[in-house]
C-alpha cells in the first residue's frame, strides 16, 4: 500500500501541472536559463530579476501588440545550476517540453555555448545577454555565424583590444602580467586576445599563467608574476575569484595595479573584496551614473522593485528582452522562424547598454564598451571605449 | 633564491591547510577503519560557522575558532549518531556510500541557506613583513603553528592518554573491548567529536586564507586532504601531516616550474607513483587481517 501510494503521488502532481500548462492559450511562451544556483548565483539572480521585470512590464500594459492581437507573455525560468551539461538540458526542456519562442540566457560563456548549440540543431531562437565569447555565436565545426544564436554583449576580442588600448595609453604600462582561468571559456578567450593586441601595442607580457576553475590558492602563480615585476597585471576572471587572487597579491607584497574585465562588473564583488580593489579599473557594458535616459528609467525601475543598482547582467537581459519583443511585434507572429529573421535585420536598437545593431549576417552586436574605477563601494564611469 | 624562500612559504601554508582536514580523515579511519567522505562537506559547514560567528554574531578571532571547533565537533557527533551507528554492523560499503549521502546533504543544506558565495572578513591585523625579499604574513605563520600544535595535540591524546587508549583498542578489536568496560559509543562519538572539530579549525583558517567561501568548496580540498592522508599512510597522525606537507610542495612546484596547467597532473602522477612504492603510504603498517 505504502508503495503504492508513494508512486501514485507523482503521477497525481504531473498530471495537475500538465493541466495547468494546456489551460493557456494566447500567450507568448519565453525561455529563461538562468545561474541560479553554482558558482555565480548573483549573476543569475540579476538576470531573473531583469527578466521578470521586463515580462511584467509588458504584461502590466495589457500584453505585447502582435499583429492585431495583444499577446501576454508567460516566462518559463530554469536553472542551469552552473553547469554546462544542465545549460544544455534546461535548452532542450524549454525548447522540446515548453515550446518556448525563444530562450534568453545562459550568461557565462562556458553554459551559454552548450545551450547556444541545441538552440542552432533545434532552430530556436537564443539570446544570450552576457556571454562575450565569439563562439557561442559560430558554429563549432564551420565558424560561421550560427542561424539561430544572438547576443545583446559586445564579444572578446573587442573587449580584449579595448583593454590593451586602455592598458598602454591610459596607464602608461610597458609590461603586463595575466592570470586567467584555463578551464573557462570566457577567461581564456579574452586573455589571449589581450596578449596578442598588448604586444601589438608595443607593450610585453612577462607573465601568462593559468589556473582551473575551483582553485583558491594562487600563491604559486602570483609569486612568478611578483618576479617579473609587471607594471599591469590583468585579470580577466569572475567575480567569486577576483577578490581572492588580489588579496592573496597584496599579501606577498605586488603592488602593481590590477585590470579586469566585465566579469568584474557585478555588486558581489565589493562585497567579497572589502576595500582591496580600490582604485581599479576594468571594462563592462553600460555605466549606471552616466546613463541616458532610457537607462535612468530602467535603473530607478529596476532600484524601485529590487532595492539595488541593476548590475551589467540585468542591463543585458533588460535588453535581450527588448530586442526579443521588438522583433516578435515586427514579425508580427510569434513564430520562431518569423522572429528569427525579424531579429537577424533588427534596425538600430537604443537599449539601456546603448545603441545596438546585429551585424550582417551575425548575432553579434555592434556597440561600444565603457571603463569604470572601483572607488569605495561604488563603480564610477571613467571613459567610453573603442579599440 | 628570494623566490624560492617565498615558494616554500606557499607550499608550506597550503600544506598546512590539507594537514588540518587530512588529520580528520587519518583519526576517524584510524579508529573505526571508516573513511569519512563526509569530512570535506564538515569542513565546509565549519567555514560556514566562522562566517556566522564572526560577520552575524561580530565576535574577534579567537571566539570566533573555538566557537567553530564547538559547533562542527557537535554537528560531528550528530552524524554518527544519525547516519554511522545504525550501520556499525552492516558492510563497509553501506557506510561509505551513507556517508556521501551525507556529504551532498551538507552540500545542499547550505546551498539552500546559503547560495551566494559569503566573505570572512580579516579578523586579524595581517601584518606582512619583508625580509630581503620574501613576504611572510602573521597570518601564514598563524596557520603553519596551528596546524602543527594541533597535531601533536592529538598525537598526544590518541598515545598519552586513558581516552587515546581507548580509542586504540576499539580499532584494535570491536568485539572484545566492549567486555573489558570500554564505553565504545561515547569513545566513538568523541572520535568523531575530535575529527569534526578538525575540520571547524581548518575551515576557519581556511576562511581566514582564502576569503571568499561557498558551499561546494569542501569537495575538492576534502580530496586532496584524503589522498595526502593515504600519501602520509592513512591512521598515521604524523603520516597525514607529512602527507599533506609534500601535497602541498609538489602543488606549488609544480606550478613555479611548469606552466600552471600541469599542476594536478603532474602532482596526481606522482603521489601516484609513491603509493606505488608505498602501499600503506610513507608512514603506514600493513594491517594483519586477523582470522
Amino acid at each position: 500500500m505504502k508503495k503504492a501510494l508513494s508512486l501514485l503521488i507523482p503521477l497525481i502532481l504531473v498530471s495537475f501541472s500538465t493541466l495547468g500548462w494546456a489551460a493557456k492559450e494566447e500567450t507568448i511562451k519565453v525561455g529563461l536559463i538562468a545561474e541560479l544556483t553554482g558558482d555565480m548565483p548573483a549573476v543569475g539572480a540579476s538576470c531573473k530579476n531583469a527578466a521578470e521585470m521586463a515580462v511584467k512590464e509588458i504584461n502590466d500594459a495589457g500584453g505585447l501588440q502582435v499583429g492585431k492581437k495583444k499577446m501576454k507573455l508567460q516566462l518559463v525560468v530554469e536553472d542551469n545550476a552552473g553547469k554546462a551539461d544542465q545549460s544544455a538540458a534546461a535548452a532542450q526542456k524549454l525548447i522540446t517540453q515548453d515550446e518556448v519562442v525563444a530562450i534568453i540566457g545562459p550568461n557565462a560563456s562556458r553554459y551559454a555555448i552548450p545551450a547556444a548549440e541545441v538552440a542552432e540543431s533545434s532552430e530556436t531562437i537564443l539570446i544570450t545577454p552576457w556571454s562575450t565569447n565569439p563562439k557561442t555565436t559560430l558554429d563549432a565545426t564551420t565558424n560561421k555565424p550560427k542561424k539561430y544564436v544572438f547576443r545583446a554583449a559586445f564579444i572578446d576580442p573587442f573587449q580584449g583590444k579595448v583593454l590593451a588600448k586602455f592598458a598602454r595609453d591610459d596607464m602608461k604600462a610597458k609590461t603586463a602580467a595575466v592570470l586567467y582561468d584555463v578551464a573557462s571559456d570566457y577567461n581564456k578567450g579574452i586573455a589571449e586576445v589581450f596578449k596578442e593586441s598588448f604586444e601589438k601595442l608595443g607593450g610585453k607580457i612577462v607573465a601568462f599563467e593559468t589556473y582551473t576553475t575551483n582553485d583558491k590558492d594562487f600563491s604559486a602563480q602570483l609569486t612568478k608574476i611578483k618576479d617579473t615585476k609587471p607594471d599591469v597585471i590583468f585579470l580577466p576572471n569572475y567575480y567569486s575569484e577576483v577578490p581572492l587572487q588580489v588579496q592573496q597579491a597584496h599579501r606577498q607584497g605586488i603592488t602593481a595595479p590590477f585590470l579586469g574585465s566585465d566579469s568584474w562588473g557585478s555588486s558581489e564583488l565589493l562585497k567579497l573584496a572589502g576595500n582591496e580593489l580600490e582604485g581599479y579599473y576594468f571594462s563592462t557594458h553600460y555605466a549606471a551614473d552616466n546613463a541616458t535616459p532610457i537607462a535612468k528609467k530602467f535603473i530607478e525601475d529596476y532600484k524601485k522593485t529590487y532595492g539595488n543598482v541593476p548590475d551589467d547582467v540585468a542591463a543585458l537581459t533588460y535588453d535581450a528582452f527588448g530586442m526579443l519583443f521588438k522583433s516578435i511585434q515586427n514579425a508580427g507572429k510569434a513564430d520562431r522562424e518569423a522572429v528569427r529573421n525579424a531579429l537577424s535585420t533588427l534596425p538600430g536598437y537604443k537599449g539601456v547598454t546603448g545603441d545596438m545593431k546585429f551585424q550582417a549576417g551575425s548575432g553579434d552586436p555592434i556597440k561600444s564598451a565603457v571603463i569604470l574605477q572601483i572607488k569605495g563601494d561604488k563603480f564610477v564611469y571613467h571613459s567610453n571605449a573603442n579599440p | 633564491m628570494t623566490y624560492w624562500f617565498q615558494q616554500i612559504l606557499n607550499a608550506l601554508q597550503l600544506g598546512s591547510i590539507y594537514g588540518l582536514i587530512a588529520l580528520g580523515y587519518t583519526m576517524v579511519y584510524g579508529i573505526l577503519t571508516m573513511i569519512n567522505f563526509a569530512h570535506g562537506d564538515v569542513f565546509m559547514v565549519g567555514a560556514f560557522f566562522c562566517f556566522i560567528a564572526a560577520v552575524m554574531l561580530g565576535l574577534p578571532f579567537l571566539p570566533t575558532l573555538l566557537l567553530t571547533i564547538l559547533g562542527t565537533a557537535l554537528l560531528g557527533t550528530t552524524i554518527e549518531r544519525v547516519a554511522y551507528k545504525p550501520l556499525r554492523q552492516a558492510p563497509r560499503v553501506s557506510a561509505i556510500i551513507t556517508a556521501l549521502g551525507v556529504g551532498i546533504f551538507l552540500e545542499n543544506f547550505t546551498l539552500a541557506l546559503a547560495p551566494y558565495p559569503q566573505h570572512i572578513p580579516p579578523l586579524l591585523d595581517n601584518i606582512t613583513w619583508t625580509l630581503s625579499g620574501v613576504t611572510f604574513s602573521s597570518l601564514q605563520l598563524i596557520i603553519i603553528a596551528l596546524s602543527l600544535g594541533l597535531m601533536f595535540l592529538l598525537d598526544y591524546i590518541v598515545y598519552r592518554t586513558p581516552v587515546g587508549m581507548a580509542m586504540r583498542a576499539i580499532s584494535w578489536d570491536k568485539t572484545f573491548v566492549p567486555l573489558m568496560g570500554v564505553p565504545v559509543d561515547s569513545i566513538i562519538s568523541i572520535t568523531f567529536a575530535i575529527g569534526a572539530g578538525l575540520a571547524g579549525a581548518a575551515g576557519t583558517m581556511y576562511g581566514l586564507a582564502y576569503p571568499v567561501i561557498d558551499p561546494y568548496m569542501g569537495i575538492m580540498v576534502g580530496w586532496k586532504a584524503f589522498i595526502a592522508a593515504v600519501v602520509g599512510g592513512i591512521g598515521n597522525i604524523r603520516g597525514a601531516m607529512i602527507g599533506s606537507f609534500i601535497l602541498g610542495t609538489v602543488e606549488i612546484m609544480v606550478v613555479a616550474f611548469f606552466p600552471s596547467t600541469y599542476r594536478d597532473f603532474v602532482a596526481f602522477t606522482l603521489l601516484l607513483l609513491l603509493i606505488v612504492i608505498r602501499p600503506y603510504g610513507i608512514l603506514g603498517q600493513p594491517r594483519t587481517q586477523k582470522v
